[in-house]
């Protein structure tokens, strides 16, 4: 041992540490198998059109061709909403859909071949504007009409947020292969197992026993990797089904940026009624999210994107509107945050500039609005638990300094600016989702040995979950860690806990974790094998109707507030992040290591997606095509970072614990956009907030 | 193709090989060493760092024409180093590796970093890391673990 003390001295080591320190472990690119082929996907080149004649390239020996006449089921990916075909038939709907795969030994000359893919189109004009509603959701809380009516002032502006890229370090990849009971077997970087394992079953048609997903180690994911690795495996299963032989398809970076999902785009505008006391009656707020060609997963994200719409604030009285648009562009999924952080900035912004046109302090003004236990909730279901924000944002303005320095930096000139975010996140599925439509389980097995060991499908892409569900049933059995073993997830054994999304991992299935735990304790006999299944029994006060959108949207909020300082140069419009400083209630914290791990990754994504990561999609074309042009931030753009938590243990996770892996980049946005608009003494109404914004809000900026 | 001498983990080679095949491929595909990772293929991600000489480099944006007489080191054999020892124990300690793609490249630019500056400032870590992406941690854990390896390992990586 190495001399120095721990300053985690209540954190479990993560188990994966070494094999990856060392690069020992395997991700789905370092599995090589005898006899694999590759394969290599044709693409449309143009957004909109029909397919008149595809002519082949002559495939030299042991070289295949697939396309949409080898499915054997349903043409389509299995996702929430199922529009999104394997291969392209006849329509294009954007550029990059696929066509096709050509299979074969030699990657080069794949690439080759696909190049010599000559396709005939007959183009249409594609959309690429918000013009195209193919969902809409809205719902009302309180008496908007009598809000308009009783308003002496009413405030409108206008938001927009743009592309975010996951860029997971690790590109897309999955291997398909016959195992020896030949079942159909995906190896891949994925998130969600049996999301691919029900993709297969239906894009293939062959029973769900003929089908296994195993994960090997995922090189990130941020939402990702939860529906686009579906694709892939179906279009790769079909090819395996064909030619009988194992094959691999791994992107590499510009296939990855330039044709996988990302974030939604989003426009919004908010107006609010005030009074003549400056009370904020009421809002109207409308969202706006462009879907790309197909719906996929659209809904749910445009559902969370009007749930957060007015964050962390009581308004009495609202009326909310969201659609998302059809563009013919690359679909949108997908990514932590899942809709909130559109919102979440433009609420932050908007409370601000509200304030700041009724002459009133900002910060005064956002208390005032606070969200309390008890209160009713944006969706007219009701806060069940403690909030303690008041607390929070207490200490993250005692750790930055905030009311010192909001007052100096608002002097102008002196190019400095700090901005305070306060947000919240809604955990797990929406509504009832967990109980009435997940019903996630998991399963414990102890050997004969007393060796536990832990089923479930709960991906561990760096997120940590192999150490803290291992964590959780050790310490409820009262068991050494050593004597828990948790592998990678296996279709072929485990059952379905849900997919690893929508910050569900520590307080559903963790839950369910602590709950079999505690049952497969009260039965444990030494020495005799057992095994013990736990299925989700929810909170029954949770009531949601998704028709309306009225109810409780979550079973549970977890919370946080992020300061950030920043210093602006006025001669490169560039912008400097300086100080740091988050403080979270996400319950109770299973591991303060990795929790403070989550904590540091997602501000760092929040903050690149306020002031630096921009991807501009033209005519349907992405502009940036690799990690050169799209800018993620560098160890150089971060400064050191502080983070505290507050204990607020909620009743339904374990050992109080609430979700928070989303949680921490939902505020970084926000934050950074208030701490520019602080220095430069303009209102920010886009992200990013690049320094070609920020020229053009110098030049013709409002104050 | 051309005749390529060089050393890649203390072992001599001579090898065939065409002169424009990437360092990256000939470790990962023809070595069958797989703890060296491509992230982009460009130089931007730093996944594919190697040691070239005892500083780090892209391996991806190395042909093989260019290691001629050079010494290569990869993750696969600088974990056996006591070097990496200490920086194993400190990216355990500070949590440095989530998903673990960029954990060898992490490790060989902290080497890199190390020899050439044992005892390096905050400011000094974060700029000899600037070209290793890390899209997990924020950052904050490797650095703090490059600074506390600097700590911990005495004068391992003082000048002899």
């Amino acid at each position: 041992m190495l001399p120095f003390k721990s300053k985690y001295p209540t954190s479990t080591p993560k188990v994966d540490q070494g094999i990856k320190v060392r690069g020992e472990a395997k991700y789905t690119d370092d599995i090589v198998m005898p006899g694999m082929l590759f394969a290599k996907t044709v693409r449309s080149s143009i957004a909109h059109g029909e397919i008149l004649s595809i002519q082949k390239p002559k495939l030299p020996e042991g070289y295949y061709w697939v396309d949409h006449k080898d499915i054997k089921g349903e043409n389509v990916v299995n996702i929430i909403f199922s529009d999104w075909p394997v291969f392209a038939e006849k329509k294009v709907n954007f550029i990059g859909e696929p066509i096709a795969l050509i299979v074969g030994p030699n990657k080069g000359e794949l690439d080759r071949l696909v190049n010599e893919v000559k396709i005939e189109y007959k183009e249409e004009t594609p959309v690429f504007d918000f013009t195209e509603s193919y969902i809409h959701k809205a719902f009302t809380k309180g008496d908007i009409a009598s809000a308009k009516k009783k308003a002496v002032k009413v405030i409108e502006e206008e938001f927009s947020t743009g592309y975010q890229e996951q860029a997971y370090l690790e590109p897309q990849g999955l291997l398909v292969y016959y195992d020896e009971e030949h079942r159909v077997t995906c190896v891949g970087s994925v998130q969600c197992p049996w999301y691919v394992h029900r993709a297969v079953v239906r894009a293939c048609a062959i029973p769900t026993e003929k089908v296994r997903v195993i994960q090997p180690a995922v090189g990130g994911a941020f939402g990702g990797k939860e529906h686009y690795p579906s694709l892939l495996a179906a279009q790769l299963a079909t090819a395996m089904l064909k030619i009988n032989k194992p094959i691999k398809m791994c992107f590499e970076r510009p296939e990855d940026i330039t044709f996988t999902t990302k974030r939604h785009p989003s426009k919004s505008k908010y107006i609010a009624y005030v009074d003549k006391d400056n009370n904020i009656l009421g809002m109207d707020v409308q969202v706006k999210l462009n879907g790309g060609a197909y719906k996929g997963c659209s809904g749910v994200v445009l559902s969370r994107a009007l749930i957060a719409c007015v964050n962390v604030y009581n308004i009495p009285a609202l009326n909310v509107a969201g659609d998302v648009y059809m563009t013919n562009t690359v679909p949108t999924a997908a990514f932590r945050g899942f809709g909130s952080p559109q919102t979440i900035f433009a609420s932050e912004m908007f409370i601000h500039h509200v304030a700041k046109d009724l002459g009133v302090d900002p910060l005064e003004l956002r208390m005032k609005y606070l969200v309390k236990e008890g209160d009713i909730t944006t969706n007219s279901g009701k806060f069940h638990d403690p909030i303690i924000l008041p607390a929070l944002i207490e200490k993250a303005m005692e750790m930055s300094d905030y009311k010192r320095k909001i007052k100096e930096y608002s002097k102008p000139g002196c190019n400095k600016g700090i901005g305070m975010s306060f947000f919240l996140h809604g955990c797990g599925f929406t509504g009832s989702g967990e109980s009435d439509i997940i019903k996630g389980k998991v399963k414990l097995i102890k050997d004969e040995k007393d060796i536990v060991h832990v089923y479930a499908s709960s991906v561990d892409m760096g997120q940590g979950n192999k150490t803290t569900l291992k964590r959780i049933v050790a310490k409820n059995l009262d068991i050494p860690n050593e004597q828990v073993v948790f592998d990678n997830p296996d279709t072929s054994i485990i059952p379905d806990s849900g997919p690893t999304a929508a910050s569900r991992t520590i307080i559903i299935v963790g839950f369910l974790m602590e709950k079999a735990a505690k049952n497969l304790k009260k039965i444990w006999k030494s020495g005799v094998r057992q095994e013990h299944i736990e299925p989700y029994v929810g909170p029954s006060y949770i009531k949601w109707d998704e028709e309306t959108m009225q109810g409780d949207a979550y079973p549970s909020y977890a919370w946080g507030v992020n300061v950030v300082e920043v210093e602006f140069d006025p001669i490169t419009y560039q912008i400097e992040t300086k100080g740091v400083w988050s403080t979270y209630d996400v319950g109770r914290v299973v591991d303060e290591r990795i929790a403070v791990g989550q904590a540091d990754g997602g501000i760092v994504q929040g903050l690149g997606y306020g002031y630096m990561e921009t991807m501009r999609c033209e005519k349907g074309r992405f502009r940036q095509r690799s990690l050169s042009d799209y800018i993620v931030p560098t160890a150089e753009d971060i400064p050191h970072m502080e983070t505290a938590f507050i204990d607020n243990p909620f009743i339904y996770g374990a050992d109080g614990a609430k979700g928070m892996g989303e949680l921490t980049l939902v505020g970084g946005a926000p934050a950074i956009a208030l701490a520019i608009e602080n220095a430069i003494g303009k209102k920010v109404n886009d992200i990013p907030c690049n320094p070609e914004y920020i020229m053009e809000l110098m030049k013709n900026g409002k104050n | 193709m051309a005749k390529i001498k060089f050393t890649l983990n203390h072992k001599k080679l001579e090898v065939e090989v065409d002169p424009s095949r990437r360092l990256l491929d000939f470790i990962r595909e023809d070595m069958h060493l797989s703890g060296t990772k491509e992230g982009c293929g460009e130089g931007s991600c730093g996944a594919c760092v190697v040691l070239m000489d005892g500083y780090s480099v892209n391996s991806c944006l190395i042909p093989m024409a260019n290691v001629e007489g050079h010494e290569i080191i990869t993750i696969d054999e600088f974990k056996n180093t006591k070097e990496f020892e200490v920086l194993y124990a400190a990216f355990s300690e500070e949590g440095g590796s989530q998903c673990g793609f960029c954990t060898p490249g992490m490790i060989i630019a902290s080497q890199s970093l190390l020899s050439h500056n044992p005892h390096p400032s905050e400011e000094e870590i974060r700029a000899g890391l600037a070209g290793n992406l890390c899209r997990c941690t924020g950052y904050q854990a490797i650095i703090q673990a490059v600074k506390l390896a600097s700590e911990i390992g005495g004068n391992l990586w003082d000048k002899k």
